[in-house]
């Protein structure tokens, strides 16, 4: 079972819980997928005065929260947005995205050090939303994160893994550390594919929330999930050019 | 027997019409007197447009909402019926093939979009015209169906605090202090006016962030909605939805930038998990709401049921809870 600052999850699907046609399909979703984690966007319900109805919702969910600190573009939104995800859930983990670019919703790597930093310090155990860079993971993990999240494209793109080299560099550097796929998945086999290069977990919403049946979508990215997992746990087999029939020859008549 | 309505707003409204078309004596209480900005529906677009809707929202929208159109027009409510007309920026050309995969409609090249709204000559290659679709002003809407019913003998009284005897509860938002599983969903909106602009149908601007919709009021004014947060606040607007939706409306047509800005608006809908209506009744009290984002579209068929259901005794198929 995954782990994550020491608390097993039993699936390693995550979802977000926004852009869903209505709370009842997100629930559906939820409930078809058992996907473990929820993540939940503080900043905009808040900033608007009462997202408690939802939040509410949410939690009847059932799943373990992850707050998340989207839409803050700078450490400092991203530091406060935190705190409050802490009183308003009860929870110190946060998954952590400070934005760099606003077109690509590309994380700063400054911010997001910085806030780490912070928030790290204060107790609070980060899920930092960061890109495939090496050097900026070392970072990560040197101001207190235990676990990364690269994302696989940009938010909401669906464009799948977009850097299949930098995501294998990022596994086989930090084996130890539980790593996310998260962001940018539009379809099943794509987090098959991330699952099965030995990541731990991904997280995914749009592809879901935005899929013509979302609850179906959902189950077929649980499946993707464990089929990928399957595949990492098991050993798959190395290409080769040579074809090797896996039913002998021998025997056989092919002189027919 | 007078039949007691409790709200004002769109639904109180369209349930005073439906009952007193059937020759009931009907009293509206509401908050304040008049039609407005304590209404949700002040604040609505007016849009009629049950099979854009479908693109998120379940089957009975789509089809309930058919008979608004209809409705209105009989209840002396000025409908214009030009469709809806669907279109996507270069880059989000995909939000329209998705949204056409989902939506029934006409699809539109460059030139045929120029014919339909010739403002936008240029700026569309291709678009999607909901032809069936109509639209309304709510705010006149709201004051001539409310002239109508006091023409017709409804009386209208100001009052807050619970009724005690027989009513239908048509409060919206405000009927949270007895139904736990509703919920506000906030919506922002804009009020303009493009004198230099002359769109004729409400347009739809498909964006995987920030969608828009622009309804023409007549007279060079537009309304521009509509954002969705998942929040009951009903605070003034933030800047982050005045800019999303004013740069939506730029991307739309540049003209925009020269508009006055007439008001900026928020309120939050009434809504129930799965975003669709209900009608209950517990005890004397029957129960009309969560209407979200649907209040014109589908007031006159929550009306209708409800007023079957209290003449005729037939059940209301949005009924899932009956403790008469």
């Amino acid at each position: 079972m995954v782990s994550f600052y020491g608390t097993p999850v039993a699936s390693r699907l995550m979802l977000g819980t926004a852009q869903y046609p209505s709370p009842k399909v997100l629930s559906e979703a939820f409930r078809r997928s058992g996907a473990g984690i929820a993540t939940v966007s503080v900043r905009r319900e808040a900033a608007a005065g009462e997202g408690a109805d939802f939040w509410a919702l949410v939690r009847k969910l059932g799943v373990r929260l992850l707050p998340n600190t989207a839409g803050c573009h700078s450490a400092r939104e991203a530091v406060t947005t935190a705190r409050m995800a802490r009183e308003l859930f009860s929870t110190d983990w946060i998954k952590l995205e400070v934005i760099g670019h606003a077109d690509t919703l590309q994380p700063d790597p400054w911010g997001l050090v910085e806030a780490a930093a912070i928030l790290c310090a204060e107790g609070f155990k980060v899920f930092p939303y960061t890109t495939e860079d090496l050097v900026l993971a070392e970072r990560l993990l040197d101001a207190g994160c235990e676990v990364l999240m690269p994302w696989g494209a940009p938010i909401g793109t669906g464009l799948g893994l977009a850097n299949r080299y930098g995501l294998r560099a990022l596994r086989a550097q930090f084996p130890d550390v539980p790593l996310v796929v998260d962001a940018g998945l539009g379809r099943p086999s794509q987090a098959a594919e991330a699952m099965e290069m030995g990541y731990d977990a991904v997280l995914l919403n749009t592809a879901v929330a935005k899929a013509d049946d979302p609850a179906a979508m959902a189950e077929g990215f649980a499946r993707a999930v464990e089929a990928g997992r399957l595949g990492f746990e098991a050993g798959a087999m190395e290409p080769r050019d040579m074809a090797a029939p896996s039913t002998p020859l021998i025997g056989k008549a092919f002189l027919a | 027997m007078t039949q007691d309505i409790i709200g004002g707003g769109v639904m109180g409204l369209a349930m005073a019409a439906e009952l007193t078309a059937r020759g009931r004596q009907v009293r509206v209480i509401d908050r304040q007197h008049g039609a407005g900005p304590h209404h949700c529906s002040w604040w609505a677009g007016g849009m009629l447009a049950p099979d854009c809707e479908g693109e998120t929202a379940e089957e009975p929208v789509v089809r309930l909402g058919r008979e608004a159109a209809d409705w209105w027009q009989a209840q002396g409510a000025q409908v214009m019926r030009r469709g809806t007309l669907v279109v996507a920026l270069g880059r989000d050309r995909a939000e329209l093939d998705r949204f056409a995969r989902r939506v029934p409609g006409r699809l539109l090249d460059a030139n045929a979009v120029a014919a339909l709204e010739p403002d936008l000559a240029g700026r569309f290659g291709r678009g999607l015209h909901v032809e069936t679709e109509a639209h309304l002003d709510p705010r006149a809407t709201l004051s001539g169906l409310r002239e109508r019913l006091v023409e017709r003998g409804v009386t209208f009284e100001t009052g807050e605090g619970r009724v005690m005897g027989p009513a239908i509860d048509c409060r919206g938002l405000a009927a949270r202090d007895v139904l736990a599983d509703l919920r506000g969903v906030r919506g922002e909106m804009l009020v303009l006016r493009a004198p230099e602009l002359a769109l004729t149908r409400p347009i739809r601007l498909l964006h995987p962030r920030y969608p828009l919709y622009v309804v023409p009021r007549g007279g060079g004014i537009y309304m521009l909605g509509a954002t969705q947060i998942e929040s009951a606040g009903r605070g003034p607007a933030t800047v982050r939805a005045a800019l999303e939706l004013l740069s939506a409306a730029y991307a739309l047509h540049p003209a925009f930038a020269e508009a006055e800005i007439l008001e900026i608006g928020a309120d939050a809908r009434p809504a129930f998990p799965d975003n669709l209506p209900r009608i209950r009744r517990r005890g004397g009290i029957i129960h009309v709401n969560g209407l979200f984002r649907h209040g014109f579209l589908l007031a006159p068929s929550m009306a209708r049921m409800a007023a079957d259901w209290i003449c005729d005794g037939i059940k209301p198929e949005v009924c899932d809870e009956d403790h008469g």
